[in-house]
């Protein structure tokens, strides 16, 4: 995992030429840990601290009346976001809607000049035309199955644990 | 995760994790309110109406604009303007409101109970306001988030409540919302307002006041209801001022970190000092500012409260 994290780091780098553009912004929660893992491996590629938010999405959620209410989370963006690349970061893409949420809630702190997305599992069946930028690894899931990824310090021990109905 | 109600009627129902829960969502909306979009549409499409058939101004003012910035569509009630000065019933009336499709209903009533019993005949969720001196379920959570956000945390600190205790909702709630939390509750006031029946509810009754405040962590000062009171329950306003109002002097005599509390509206020169009102150690205003957050968290809470309850992965 942690090779599929340096790789994602590198294709970020590859990718955004101005380096002091670019943000990281963790979704809630699983993406924090994860940005906060590719914001050490950033930095080292660039040789400079990259900025870092997180983000929680239950206020912009479309399925807020379908289900009990969320655990909301801390939102944290201490920087402005407008004129910046912002890296979205979550742990796996399923549907699509986090993601949806998240450009939504992004959008009140600010106008970014662009927004990218990086996730570590793609796991398939997308309900919105949303297709990440950089993917750890493609998983092939049926809908009903769980995707979980755990993240332990120090890295060695991280896991994906994929749960069968 | 922890909550599944529909409504919220009273604090003695929720148990102390569903509080934590109301006090958690709450951070996460106070943050809402300090960035320059202060609107998010976790309401969006939905109707609320503001049912206020006791006068209220900061109650309802606090709730307007959570509402607002949840984008939830508001209408507004009071009695006055309304045919419930017709002789209609108030479940008529409700029904009428639920007949246009509300989803919500935000209920003050001078009858204990009146909120319950809505919440019985109607499908929208109804959330207490306040009512009669039974219980006001938002003030209790607001006071509880904003000892919390001051001193870390309500276990284990000691609350005075100081004032008109028997005519007041106010205190009802913080009783047991602050009891469920794990504080200890002392209740002062003269004793015609404070009745010992209140120890039952797990709190201590003085009528001492500066025994009261000597080892109180926060002052939680309470107005007279004179609008409720059927009889003259003390001599005068001076009276109670000489003998229960936080002045300078008393002020002295408490722990220099307590903090001191009201819901407002104030009375300056009976229940409090002028200066007291505006000190560092005053978090009134701030009380006001967390009232929104808290709001805010309720609906969102009662609104999940209504669909299905499994969680999606």
């Amino acid at each position: 995992m942690q090779r599929a994290l340096q790789r994602i780091a590198h294709e970020i780098a590859e990718r955004n030429e101005s380096s002091r553009e670019v943000v990281l912004v963790g979704i809630q929660r699983g993406g924090v840990p994860l940005a906060q893992r590719l914001r050490e491996a950033l930095s080292t590629i660039w040789a400079h601290p990259v900025p870092m938010g997180q983000l929680d999405v239950s206020m912009h959620r479309d399925d807020l009346d379908r289900r009990a209410a969320p655990n909301v989370q801390p939102t944290v963006i201490p920087f402005d976001v407008s004129g910046k690349t912002v890296v979205l970061v979550d742990d796996v893409l399923f549907s699509g809607r986090t993601v949806r949420a998240a450009m939504d809630a992004l959008n009140d702190f600010g106008r970014p000049t662009c927004i990218q997305l990086a996730v570590l599992i793609d796991r398939g069946h997308r309900e919105l035309p949303i297709k990440a930028d950089f993917v750890g690894k493609n998983v092939p899931t049926s809908p009903k199955e769980r995707v979980r990824v755990r993240l332990v310090t120090p890295p060695g021990a991280d896991e994906v644990i994929l749960e069968k109905p | 995760m922890s909550w599944t109600r529909k409504h919220l009627l009273d604090i003695e129902s929720l148990t102390a994790e569903e509080i934590v829960t109301v006090l958690d969502t709450a951070r996460a909306f106070k943050a809402v309110g300090e960035r320059a979009i202060k609107k998010v549409p976790a309401l969006r499409g939905k109707t609320v109406v503001n049912l206020f058939v006791e006068p209220s101004t900061r109650t309802r003012i606090s709730f307007e604009l959570s509402e607002l910035r949840l984008s939830a569509d508001i209408i507004n009630f009071t009695a006055e303007a309304s045919s419930l000065k017709k002789g209609e019933t108030l479940k008529d009336t409700a029904r009428n409101l639920e007949a246009l499709n509300t989803d919500f209903i935000v209920m003050r009533h001078s009858a204990s109970g009146a909120p319950h019993f809505l919440s019985r005949v109607l499908n929208a969720s109804v959330i207490n306001a306040g009512d009669g001196a039974h219980e006001h379920p938002t003030q209790a959570l607001l006071d509880a988030f904003t000892i919390r956000e001051r001193k870390g945390r309500i276990a284990g600190l000691n609350v005075t409540i100081l004032g008109d205790i028997l005519y007041s909702r106010v205190a009802r709630s913080d009783i047991w919302a602050l009891t469920k939390l794990g504080a200890k509750v002392t209740l002062c006031g003269p004793s015609t307002l404070v009745p010992k029946v209140f120890e039952e509810m797990g709190c201590r009754v003085t009528y001492d006041v500066e025994d009261a405040i000597r080892e109180a962590d926060i002052i939680n000062l309470l107005r007279i209801q004179h609008e409720r009171q059927r009889k003259t329950m003390f001599p005068s306003l001076g009276e109670y001022s000489s003998l229960f109002g936080l002045n300078k002097a008393r002020l002295a005599r408490t722990k220099p970190d307590a903090l001191i509390m009201h819901p407002g509206p104030i009375n300056r020169g009976v229940e409090i000092d002028s200066d007291i009102a505006d000190c560092g150690r005053s978090v009134i205003l701030e009380q006001v500012t967390n009232g929104l957050a808290v709001r805010m968290a309720v609906l969102f809470l009662v609104n999940g409260g209504k669909g299905p309850q499994e969680v999606a992965p």
